[in-house]
């Protein structure tokens, strides 16, 4: 630490020279050792990927007799019959992109309302009070209880496949959002008020700003199971464009093995990619300010 | 019980005056009981006293965050400075986003926004900063970025809440030693809270004890340094004996 001189006092800004401020330590990123890092990354899922092949090709060829094979068929065979068989895999395709504008429309609409009713509900006390029962209500539903039901109200096409994935995936992103409008630092908000802003100006700057975070919580929740939502639905619903949910349901009733088991790890890729995706958008988003903006 | 809070910019511009301010709040806590003094301009007050004495509420009363029950303030609150204990930066904007926020809310244009904060980002000598967000910054660093952001007001009164409190002691000394140069240069009223003695003697025109809860000011000592003064005051006889009185005084007040 520096003393600072006497004759600089009159002269110098106020604070003193880049010497003071160099001597608090601000945190600075630690070069990483990447090959290492790299390897502790990806070491771990791989070794137990293999471990699981192993144990699945276990009990294809020693556990299953023969006859009884095409309850769990052999990882290879998975991949010749749904991947690289063109005329099932275009099937496959088709149904996982039905399944993912279903999940995408009943997202976007679960955000939106989402979005709006926990604003409402952080302005006024009393619709707080009103909304959050029946909330809680919506998540409580068993969904398959009440799918016959969408069914019967919407017919059993696209939108009621979409009314599926919003009841699904709209409770995470209310209670985020409305958590993160309401962690707002004391201060912040005495900060607002000092300089007499109007209610929309602390929402604007102060309010929704520190929503981010926990809403970025929220959306990568809700876009998992509005992925879950979609197939779902779409198991259900026989009608219109069939998605990933039918194809499910057929291939099981036909003991397609192979396409079948081709179909669950498509629609756990299409899980995999949005959760990650929006790893990807929060990290853009608020990654340079949040503490913990890091996608996993 | 009535609170006349008197803001008009009219009668005494850029002091603080408190009259007989009592507060006692709505659970029945009495916080302050009768408090009464003066900040002329080119004055530095600092108040120590035991924690939960009331120090912060009476802060808070003379800001218009909250509203005495007793007595009435007088103050000039356009552009009131007011620092608080933690930096309270928003971490989604910048330091310089974060200096020019009080600008902003009172609708300072744009381009005078900036070169408010641009100054007052130089004089607590945070250049090279201001593209940084606060999470990347020491804590000390954020203290300065918040005195930055009251300095774009260019306050006549100047409220300071422990500001200090959390930092280290060298950075503490350095940042009392700044802070006595920007009173030096800008001659505001300031009003300092802080549990340190020795901060407040070296900062200080006159040091107030507050006792313990209902806080009332029980002693005052004029501090007789000349501005700007020197880090190694604080090796100086009279600095000890000063210190030392206070803090018998602050002793009789627990
Ligand atoms: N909103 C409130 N309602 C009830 N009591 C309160 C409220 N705010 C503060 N108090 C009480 O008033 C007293 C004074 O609080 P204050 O924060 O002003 O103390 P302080 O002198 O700043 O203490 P410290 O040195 O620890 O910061 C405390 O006993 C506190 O518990
Ligand atoms: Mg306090």
């Amino acid at each position: 630490m520096t003393a600072v001189g006497d004759d600089r006092i009159t002269t110098e800004p106020l604070a003193g020279s880049e010497g003071d401020i160099r001597s608090e330590p601000a945190p600075v990123p630690r070069p990483s050792d990447r090959g290492r890092r790299g390897f502790e990354a990806i070491g771990p899922p791989v070794i137990l990927g293999a471990l699981i092949l192993g144990v699945w090709y276990f009990i294809s060829y020693v556990v299953l007799r023969e006859d009884r094979r095409f309850l769990l068929r052999a990882p290879h065979e998975v991949v010749n019959e749904g991947f690289l068989n063109g005329e099932n895999f275009a099937e496959l395709l088709g149904g996982l992109w039905s399944s993912t504008k279903v999940a995408f429309v009943g997202l976007v609409i679960a955000i939106i309302i989402g979005l709006v009713l926990a604003t409402l509900m952080s302005q006024a006390k009393f619709i707080e009070r009103a909304v959050f029962p029946y909330a809680v209500t919506l998540q409580a539903i068993p969904v398959l209880a009440i799918v016959p039901l969408i069914g019967f109200w919407f017919g059993f096409g696209f939108t009621a496949r979409v009314i599926v994935c919003v009841i699904i995936s709209l409770f995470p992103i209310i209670v985020n959002t409305l958590f993160g409008l309401q962690s707002v630092d004391k201060g912040m908000h005495d900060l607002f008020t000092l300089h007499h802003a109007s209610r929309w100006t602390r929402l604007r700057k102060l309010t929704f700003p520190n929503a981010l975070p926990a809403v970025f919580a929220g959306l990568r929740i809700s876009a998992g199971l509005s992925v879950i939502g979609a197939i779902v639905g779409d198991f259900f619903f026989g009608q219109g464009e069939s998605g990933i949910g039918q194809l499910i349901s057929k291939y099981a009733g036909r003991l397609m093995g192979e396409q079948l088991l081709a179909a669950i790890i498509l629609s756990s890729a299409l899980g995999v990619i949005v959760f990650q995706f929006f790893g990807w958008l929060q990290n853009r988003v608020i990654g340079k300010w949040a503490d913990s903006g890091k996608p996993t | 019980m009535s609170s006349v809070v008197s803001t008009s910019a009219g009668s005494v511009t850029g002091t603080l005056s408190f009259q007989g301010i009592g507060m006692t709040f709505p659970d029945g806590t009495e916080a302050l009981r009768d408090v009464s003094f003066d900040v002329a301009p080119g004055e530095f007050i600092t108040i120590v006293g035991p924690s939960g004495c009331g120090k912060s509420t009476l802060l808070k009363i003379a800001s218009g965050l909250l509203d005495a029950t007793s007595g009435a303030v007088q103050v000039n609150r356009e552009r009131l400075g007011y620092v608080f204990q933690d930096a309270t930066l928003l971490p989604w904007r910048t330091i310089r986003q974060n200096v020019e926020l009080f600008a902003e809310l009172n609708g300072v244009a744009k381009a005078d926004r900036s070169t408010l904060a641009a100054e007052a980002i130089e004089l607590v000598g945070l250049r090279g900063f201001e593209e940084h967000y606060p999470k990347a910054l020491s804590g000390g660093m954020r203290m300065r970025a918040s005195l930055a952001r009251s300095l774009t007001l260019e306050p006549p009164v100047f409220l300071f809440d422990e500001p200090f409190g959390a930092v280290d002691e060298i950075t503490r000394e350095h940042l009392n030693d700044e802070t006595q140069r920007l009173f030096k240069r800008k001659g505001f009223a300031g009003l300092f809270i802080t549990h340190s003695i020795s901060e407040a003697v070296f900062m200080s025109t006159k040091v107030l004890v507050m006792s313990n809860r209902p806080g009332r000011i029980v002693d005052s000592f004029d501090i007789p340094f000349d501005f700007p003064r020197k880090p190694d005051l604080r090796f100086d006889p009279e600095f000890a004996r000063l210190s030392g009185e206070i803090s018998l005084a602050l002793r009789g007040a627990h």
